[in-house]
């Protein structure tokens, strides 16, 4: 992009500058540092210039929006056409409680629904089940049956909502739940807009909600992708995420890397399965972080996007343009709020919320200013939510497309994460793949090294927090924290006897039976889930079919 | 002669996955000289207090963030009262409000440290404590 002679001038003039004009100031005023380095410990150079990018080229590494390798954004007009979606994560103790909490969202001017699931849930166990004392409702809301999931959305037209949930190993009897509910609200499996994060690989490396070892849980994520490929053409069959893999240490980098590379997996699996790659493709759909180096997270989004078109273009020979773009849902990096001094926490999430905003973020969910403390009360979502409404109407960053495309700095950022996920992602398949490198514990080592290292820094006063390890206040203990009513379990324990009670009894024992043989064929196993959904079976009874016929994952631990 | 070193469990009761905190506390009370066992996830209180009995520790220290500790917690100390084996100190961290911390004290747990602590606190605790 830049002249030849240009460049050459720049960087003769540069070298002068260095050793006269910066000599001469360093020798008067040193730096404040030695090595300036990014938030996830990249060296940062004093100045870029276009003498950084000599080999920029325009149309190759940027090209106009919605267009290969999109790395100014998937949509030709971005968020002049629309904006993204404002999507606040919530769910805490019973289905009633739940369903008061997205109606205050919905009425507040939020646009789409995200479902938090407590902890029994996302691991398939239901409440009355002993592992789960004391769990029930606790980080998200307890669904045992269908009847909790009608609760859930009672009066919410799911015509009109598009719905994300959080939840991986049992995704598939969720995702029966939600459509059995839209049924009975009249709505087809088709008019459903949504996204089912469905990503376990990423929960035996970071997040830790697995139930199956890796290959069963493969056959059930395939059999989402081929089920939603030809019922559900808009809902998203999987959220592939490096959100919880940057939350438990993961640099920027690493974060593009292992995401990616989980991506690589799923697309190889579902290839295998007998899928054709443009058939599932169009409805894979990414998770990223961001955190607090605003101008290293716009370069990392930007690089995400530009890999993965290249990626599934030239590595898989995806032809469907809508197959090689990286659709991505931002959250605010939960890891990076302080217990101190909380209120200063809504300025992280300022920051990084402008920082997924000015990456191209397709949904948002910003992170209350009192999660360090606790689940976020009624007041903190609203400010959460207000600061993604004013960065939308009053900031205008987005009344043009991609506005910081063409900054030295920026496009340097972008080519090095880039380069160096893409490193990983090689080193990952000579490893044989994510599967074979979380085995090996792997993925999961490089990203302990990173946090203990991130931690070290921290004490050793290398990189400051504020309010953690400087500009430290004496402070009086925080008040007003939500808490989840501990009658909450017992209530649960209660409505789960009633159903048992109260339902067909032998209906439940054909259609689990009827699961547990699909189980040992290759039989889509989705219908046969449905068909138990309908018959109010719970989750935890058709989990338990699954682990005798799969059995159950242990994590290799590594310190 | 050497002195024996601190033996410390670190576990993680419960459902809950997120264990970055327990890895880099392990991390650090390894780098200081302990001899450290750390359990993985999805630990129930008797498999706790079992582990820690066999490997005859010092210390255990405890990590949740989901807000289970007001249950799991006290199950903990009674198991180790009912095997006698209250000599062990326990510590505790992870996402616990403040007004948790009372009570979790006077059901024996030594000390809880909460987001944003130094590791060389955690250190200093457990070498002032186990003397």
């Amino acid at each position: 992009m830049f002249d030849k002679n240009e460049i050459k001038k720049i960087k003769q003039l540069r070298e002068q500058w260095e050793n006269s004009t910066i000599k001469k100031t360093l020798e008067r005023f040193p730096e404040r540092k030695d090595k300036f380095v990014s938030g996830s410990g990249e060296e940062v150079d004093r100045l870029y210039a276009p003498d950084n990018l000599e080999d920029f080229d325009y149309f190759k590494d940027l090209n106009f929006p919605g267009e290969y390798p999109y790395t100014r954004g998937v949509q030709p007009t971005m968020y002049r056409g629309r904006l993204w979606t404002m999507r606040q994560y919530a769910g805490f103790g019973t289905a009633e409680e739940s369903n008061k909490r997205y109606k205050y969202l919905l009425t507040q001017g939020q646009t789409g629904l995200s479902i938090a699931f407590d902890l029994p849930t996302q691991i398939g166990y239901d409440s009355d089940h002993p592992m789960s004392l004391g769990e029930v409702g606790k980080v998200g809301v307890a669904i045992d049956s269908l009847k909790d999931m009608e609760t859930l959305f009672d009066g919410i037209p799911l015509d009109r909502v598009s719905t994300s949930m959080t939840i991986n190993a049992p995704a598939a009897v969720l995702l029966a739940m939600y459509i059995a509910v839209a049924e009975k609200q009249g709505v087809s499996p088709d008019k459903l807009k949504g996204t089912i994060q469905n990503d376990i690989l990423k929960e035996y490396i970071a997040r830790g909600t697995y139930i199956f070892p890796p290959y069963p849980s493969m056959r059930l994520i395939t059999n989402i992708f081929e089920f939603c490929s030809k019922e559900m053409p808009s809902w998203n069959a999987i959220s592939i995420s490096g959100y919880h893999i940057r939350e438990a240490g993961a640099t920027a980098i690493q974060e593009v890397a292992f995401t990616l590379a989980d991506g690589i997996a799923y697309v190889e699996a579902a290839i295998k399965s007998g899928l054709k790659v443009d058939d599932f493709a169009p409805r894979l759909s990414f998770f990223f972080n961001a955190h607090n180096d605003l101008l290293e997270e716009v370069a990392k989004f930007r690089a995400a996007r530009r890999l993965w078109a290249r990626i599934m273009k030239e590595r898989f020979g995806a032809k469907n343009k809508k197959s090689l773009m990286l659709r991505f849902h931002t959250q605010t990096a939960g890891c990076t709020l302080t217990a101190q001094q909380p209120d200063n926490n809504i300025i992280r999430v300022t920051i990084q919320a402008l920082a997924a905003v000015l990456g191209g973020t397709q949904s948002l969910h910003t992170n209350s200013r009192d999660e360090a403390l606790a689940l976020p009360a009624e007041d903190s979502v609203r400010i959460a939510l207000r600061t993604q409404q004013i960065i939308a109407y009053e900031s205008g960053v987005t009344e043009t497309i991609d506005p910081l495309a063409g900054s030295y700095y920026i496009e340097v950022l972008t080519k090095n994460i880039e380069e160096q996920a893409l490193k990983y992602i090689e080193k990952i398949d000579k490893l044989g793949g994510a599967p074979r490198a979380i085995e090996k514990g792997f993925i999961q080592q490089e990203i302990q090294n990173s946090a203990y290292q991130y931690q070290k820094e921290i004490e050793e006063g290398k990189r400051i927090v504020v309010g953690v390890n400087k500009f430290q206040i004496k402070e009086e203990t925080p008040k007003g924290l939500l808490r989840v009513d501990p009658e909450v379990g017992r209530r649960q324990v209660e409505k789960l006897r009633e159903l048992k009670e109260t339902r067909d009894n032998q209906k439940v024992k054909v259609s689990l039976s009827a699961l547990g043989r699909a189980a040992k064929t290759d039989a889509n196993l989705i219908p046969f889930i449905l068909d138990c959904v309908k018959s109010y079976v719970t989750l935890g009874e058709i989990c338990d079919v699954l682990r005798s016929e799969f059995g159950e994952y242990k994590e290799s631990i590594k310190l | 002669m050497k002195a024996k070193k601190i033996r410390v469990l670190v576990a993680k009761p419960g459902l809950d996955g997120h264990d970055r905190g327990a890895k880099v506390v392990a991390r650090a009370l390894r780098d200081a000289g302990m001899e450290v066992i750390y359990t993985g996830l999805r630990q129930t209180p008797r498999q706790i207090v079992e582990t820690a009995i066999q490997e005859d520790v010092n210390v255990i220290g405890l990590s949740i963030l989901s807000g289970a500790h007001t249950h799991l917690f006290p199950e903990i100390m009674r198991l180790l009262k009912e095997n006698k084996a209250e000599d062990i100190i326990v510590i505790a961290g992870g996402v616990i409000p403040e007004e948790d911390i009372p009570e979790l004290k006077k059901v024996g747990i030594a000390e809880i440290f909460t987001p944003g602590t130094d590791t060389r606190d955690i250190i200093n605790f457990i070498k002032e404590k186990v003397k």
